[in-house]
């Protein structure tokens, strides 16, 4: 009896320190947004045991590291919600001498990304993209004739969104998404936080509620890729997922995804570690292995989003690289803009004004 | 006091103790918590709320802390209307359903406990069998059912009832079906429960004496099985005030519920405060009817 507890104790000291001894990182990303083999390569090369989990927005991410002690080493907020975490302390400064391959990472993106986070400090870009309007090519020009289609034109002028209204109309529900677009299109900053601009940009959404059959941030992707519906104010990689989808599917569903000629807006979901985080050793090393050229180029080959990472190009696929709708060209790049985060009072008018598009009160 | 009639209150004690301590660790003192939120202020860190209270900063600290609480968020609550129609909206989405799970759920009971007695566990389990498949999956399903395309729309065209497909996916009929089939069983097994126990020969009795089937139903079946109708109809609508999942998945944008109301106040506007104070309101209209229940039943035991 005693041999055996004795066995069992040893036992016990043996499972804890080989625990103590195996590496892990927790990652939390959005979901659909990496290359399986990544992982599994990942994981062979360093030994690092890989937790992934998944997320469907930003909301979720933020609200869960406000809370403190997430678990998790690595997560890829959008940018106003990465400026507004980092204001309230919750991500650590990175060791930037444990992450060589920031040498591969693109000039321009980060430079961008500065709105966000100053000097670069805190997060490195993952993937980048735009908020615009993905189409069914056949079903719109049907109804909209000779209307040309890449302008906000469609979405926001009521006589020609109502046209289209039978055959569905989706937007995604995220209004720091949608009303940047919307106060562009209306000649104002962007980025305003301004209480006038907010209603106005708010006003011009309401009267053209009637026509858009759902908000949603997901759904649209079959639904488009189906047929189902015929227009959908969407990110930029999940419009052209549906298009692969479509085409796979070979069901003479044509998607196309538009950045309008007005601009639309740019957006960034990039890696950062929480001040909490228990394996940062490990968390550094998961981001530079992300940011190796070829590793970069694998994941973008698989969800069809521009990588934060210049180096990977010249292993992307070249019906990817050469799609604007993900590389936009020179003139495009220039068309696009960016936002930064509501303060309290902003965003608890923007939250107001997008209930009352979407319920009508 | 003797030994032995200090041992049976400590008996008495060990048996309520649990199921108090339970409350006081799992409701009472998350319910506390919220109430703390929801008198204080959002800020922009973590957590995302203030004042914090300091423990090491003795009887000061905590009349600063109490100092900095107050009514505010229910003020601000009080003055949109956006939450009241919410509120509005639950509670009449939970009543219709109710109705209806009622409507559905009696006939279902009753024939079950009229079924011969040995079928009747096989029948229980078959109300019983959806729990085995995730609650999500199944409204996942109904996604697929109820779409332009799906499986109702298929079979009603290819009937030739209908010619155009029906829309009834994101909207407010979708929200009922949904509803309704997922809180059946809890309307079913109370109602089968009271049914099954009833004793039929009074049932008889009103028969022969002349009474009409419909008659002997309305005058002693049904207020016999009162209890079960009772215990269903919260079961159901009490939940269903605050679902959140079901016109998620099926409702349109503008099914309005409180469930949802609460959700952007928590993620969009990172104002735990004001959600806190939404699920005390949510929270407030849940109780009102239990309290109402429990008066029923009180006065109910003391007219016997």
């Amino acid at each position: 009896m005693i041999r055996t507890l004795a066995a069992l104790a040893f036992g016990l000291a043996l499972a804890a320190s080989a625990s103590a001894q195996e590496r892990v990182v927790n990652v939390y990303n959005w979901s659909d947004y990496i290359d399986p083999k990544v992982i599994e390569n990942f994981t062979k090369e360093t030994g690092i045991k890989v937790t992934y989990d998944t997320y469907d927005n930003n909301e979720i991410v933020e609200t869960k590291l406000l809370a403190g002690k997430s678990g998790y080493d690595i997560v890829v907020p959008s940018g106003p919600f990465l400026q507004r975490l980092i204001k309230a302390g919750v991500f650590l400064k990175l060791d930037k001498a444990k992450l060589p391959n920031l040498q591969h990472a693109w000039p321009e993106v980060a430079q961008r990304l500065q709105v966000y986070d100053p000097g670069n400090q805190h997060a490195v870009n993952y993937m980048w993209g735009t908020t615009g309007i993905g189409v069914n090519v056949k079903k719109v020009q049907e109804r909209l004739g000779n209307q040309p289609l890449n302008t906000w034109d469609i979405v926001l002028k009521p006589e020609i969104i109502a046209k289209l209204k039978d055959c569905g109309v989706h937007m995604l529900d995220a209004p720091e998404d949608i009303f940047p677009n919307v106060l562009n299109y209306l000649g104002l900053n962007p980025d305003s936080k301004r209480n006038e601009d907010l209603q106005k940009a708010g006003d011009a959404l309401f009267r053209i509620r009637g026509s858009v059959q759902k908000f949603h941030s997901s759904e649209y992707i079959n639904a488009l890729a189906n047929g189902d519906i015929c227009m959908a104010v969407g990110y930029s990689g999940d419009i052209l997922q549906a298009r692969k989808r479509a085409t796979e599917a070979n069901n003479e569903v044509e998607i196309a995804y538009l950045v309008p000629r007005e601009g639309a807006l740019m957006w960034f979901d990039s890696m950062a570690i929480p001040a909490d985080a228990k394996n940062v050793a490990e968390a550094h090393e998961f981001i530079n292995y992300m940011m190796r050229p070829e590793v970069a180029a694998a994941n973008t080959n698989f969800v069809s989003y521009a990588s934060g990472n210049l180096a990977a190009k010249q292993f992307v696929k070249p019906e990817i690289l050469n799609n604007p709708g993900v590389y936009p060209d020179e003139a495009t790049f220039k068309r696009l803009f960016t936002n930064t985060a509501y303060d309290e009072r902003a965003q608890r008018i923007v939250t107001r004004l997008w209930t009352r598009v979407k319920t009508g009160r | 006091m003797s030994r032995s009639g200090w041992r049976k209150r400590l008996a008495r004690a060990a048996v309520i103790l649990p199921p108090y301590a339970w409350l006081a660790a799992f409701f009472l003192l998350p319910f506390v918590i919220v109430l703390r939120i929801s008198l204080s202020d959002p800020a922009s860190a973590q957590p995302p709320y203030r004042p914090l209270f300091d423990w090491t900063g003795g009887w000061d600290a905590l009349m600063a802390f109490l100092g900095a609480l107050d009514l505010e968020n229910f003020e601000t609550l009080a003055s949109d209307s956006l939450y009241w129609e919410a509120a509005i909206s639950s509670v009449t989405i939970a009543l219709v359903s109710t109705v209806l799970l009622l409507l559905i759920g009696y006939p279902v009971a009753y024939g079950m406990a009229r079924a011969a007695p040995r079928l009747r566990p096989l029948l229980v389990a078959l109300v019983i069998l959806p729990f085995w498949t995730s609650f999500l999956i199944r409204v996942y399903a109904w996604i697929a059912i109820l779409k332009p395309e799906g499986l109702l729309n298929q079979f009603l065209l290819a009937l030739g009832l209908i010619s155009d497909p029906l829309t009834i996916l994101n909207t407010p009929t979708a929200v009922y079906i949904g509803v309704v089939y997922a809180y059946l069983p809890f309307m079913i097994l109370p109602l089968y429960a009271a049914l099954e126990r009833l004793d039929w020969t009074l049932v008889e009795a009103a028969q022969d004496l002349g009474s009409p089937p419909w008659k002997a139903f309305w005058t002693v079946t049904l207020p016999l099985s009162l209890p079960g109708v009772v215990a269903g109809s919260l079961l159901c609508f009490i939940p269903i005030v605050g679902e959140f999942v079901v016109p998620d998945l099926l409702g349109g944008s503008d099914t309005l519920m409180i469930g949802r109301t609460l959700w952007s106040e928590f993620f969009s506007n990172r104002d735990w405060p004001l959600a806190s104070a939404v699920a005390v309101v949510l929270l407030l209209i849940v109780v009102i009817p239990i309290v109402f229940y429990r008066e029923i039943e009180a006065r109910r035991w003391e007219a016997r």
